[in-house]
């Protein structure tokens, strides 16, 4: 076959991927849109959906725990875990390989065992199930995340530019605040929207922690969906999608995921 | 040699403190969590609110008596193996036309696109399929559009829509992992095989191929892991049909409330995916970037 043809055919497979990828969201979407509320066509516009979500107290009550909890995570993780990235970049110290490692069970292990697990101690130490829990786990699971991307960058740190400080004179402290800091503030950044983006979509450690009460948005659509589906959870779920798409974005925007800049 | 001690001794003063928070955060929020739940599967009852408990193995001797959970946790395993297979030969062609065909800023925009979705809300896309699979859904009324006489198409609550949902959650991550690899083999060994008279599936056999398996097996490995432990995905997609090893294990802490049973059946998965991460991890280390 000759070279044309193949990156024609190339190319077409990329497509039919995206259309893949993209197609049951785009679906789910379009038919948030739709006035029929068993999906039925013909399609009539309508945002009824959307209006019936503003008054929806339960869907906004936990819309708006899912949002504050996902900035605390994120704000907790990214502080402790450029403390840590900082740390396992600047200072030689035994056991350095064994800190490295200890951050891919929390990545590593599905969900389900850690989120139970968290729920069976929690209950253990009798900090029982509700939203103190929930945040503790999630930062628990967002920390690799922030100190794996704050590390990324702080591999591409030049050492001439902290031997120039030093020989100027500045103190480890001085280095770390006027010269490392500002280098890996784009790493920070990053890392600190992957923590609020794990945070606000995850499903699984929510819903072992979580009290029926105060559920976040996932755990919420979850139980939503188990009754059956209705056009209000695919407003909000629209709703999340671009949300959640969006912080990626601009994640993507400080960080490149391996790909080179 | 004093002064040098009391700045290594500095040095570690700073990089504890710089450590503990973190580490002592993950300490009881993810080890010893873990830890408490292997205790607890060996305890007959729940310790808490005055009940009766003590030491067993009863626990484990109720996977080993009967075949119902074994065989919950053959079919949880041949559904990661059957997601796994599809993801990486779906996503290995994909990676390779991103990473060797495209160049320039179209390959970084369309390299986003491709993951995008895997860093969205992962329960929002199984839902998504739910709307788009269901009999009277919209693929049922779009085949049914196209063909001239009549087929019911509904996929929802069966096999294969757990498989279409969970290979639509996990395919981003093999191509992740797969392009990572290909993007670092050098295009000059490429160039080289070619103007030696190689052809273009000898290039892919014997160099493309075997440079690029710590990357799939990568992927592979962070594909099948949370795909046996799945539960989300077959309750949505699966309906009746949709019990398996992680809806056991789920509803024996939202349901049944046994959890030292649960805790049980948690630890024998844990014990498998820690032996599947331990085998993998010779490669795994060669693909940490």
């Amino acid at each position: 076959m000759n070279a044309r043809l193949w990156t024609f055919a190339g190319r077409a497979y990329l497509a039919v991927i995206l259309v893949f990828l993209y197609a049951p969201i785009l679906v789910m979407a379009v038919m948030s849109f739709n006035a029929s509320e068993f999906y039925q066509l013909p399609f009539r516009f309508s945002t009824q959906w959307y209006q019936a979500l503003a008054g929806n107290g339960e869907i906004l009550a936990a819309s708006w725990r899912s949002v504050w909890i996902a900035a605390l995570v994120s704000v907790i993780a990214t502080a402790l875990g450029s403390a840590a990235s900082i740390a396992l970049y600047r200072y030689a110290f035994y056991g350095k390989t064994i800190l490295r490692l200890l951050l891919f069970p929390p990545i590593a292990i599905p969900w389900l065992i850690t989120g139970t697990a968290m729920l069976i101690f929690f209950f253990g130490i009798g900090l029982d199930r509700g939203t103190p829990s929930v945040i503790i786990g999630h930062v628990a699971l967002a920390l690799p995340y922030v100190i794996i991307v704050v590390s990324a960058r702080l591999t591409s740190f030049d050492h001439t530019l902290e031997e120039a400080a030093r020989s100027l004179g500045a103190s480890p402290w001085q280095v770390t605040r006027a010269v490392i800091i500002p280098w890996i503030a784009p790493g920070i950044i990053a890392g600190a929207l992957f923590a609020f983006a794990v945070s606000f979509d995850q499903f699984v450690v929510s819903y072992f922690l979580s009290e029926p009460g105060d559920a976040t948005l996932p755990v919420l659509i979850y139980t939503a969906i188990r009754k059956g589906f209705t056009p209000e959870i695919n407003a909000i779920s629209t709703i999340i999608i671009v949300f959640s798409m969006g912080i990626m974005l601009l994640v993507a925007r400080f960080f490149a995921f391996g790909g080179k800049r | 040699m004093g002064a040098t001690g009391k700045l290594a001794r500095q040095d570690r003063l700073r990089a504890i403190t710089l450590l503990s928070p973190a580490y002592l955060w993950l300490t009881v929020a993810v080890f010893l969590p873990l830890s408490a739940m292997v205790c607890f599967s060996f305890l007959s009852d729940v310790p808490f609110g005055g009940r009766e408990w003590h030491l067993t193995l009863a626990n484990y001797g109720a996977f080993f008596q009967t075949t119902t959970y074994a065989k919950l946790f053959w079919k949880s395993l041949e559904l990661g193996f059957i997601v796994t297979l599809l993801c990486v030969v779906i996503g290995f062609p994909c990676a390779l036309v991103l990473a060797k065909t495209i160049r320039g800023r179209a390959r970084e925009a369309l390299f986003l696109l491709v993951i995008l979705p895997f860093w969205s809300n992962s329960l929002v896309r199984i839902f998504s399929w739910a709307i788009l699979l269901r009999g009277n859904g919209v693929l049922d009324l779009a085949v049914n559009a196209v063909l001239p006489f009549d087929v019911r198409v509904n996929l929802m609550f069966s096999k294969t829509a757990i498989v279409i949902g969970l290979v639509h959650s996990y395919l981003p991550y093999v191509i992740l992992t797969a392009y990572l690899a290909l993007q670092a083999i050098d295009d000059s060994l490429i160039e080289a095989a070619r103007s030696l008279g190689a052809k273009k599936h000898t290039i892919l056999w014997r160099i493309i191929l075997p440079l690029s398996v710590p990357g799939l097996t990568a992927g592979a490995v962070l594909v099948f892991v949370p795909v046996v432990g799945s539960f989300m995905e077959p309750r949505i997609l699966g309906g009746r049909v949709g019990t398996y090893y992680g809806t056991v294990i789920e509803d024996q802490f939202v349901a049944v409330f046994n959890w030292p049973l649960g805790a049980a059946l948690s630890f024998i998965l844990l014990a498998v995916v820690l032996l599947i991460l331990a085998l993998a991890s010779p490669v795994l280390k060669r693909v940490q970037t």
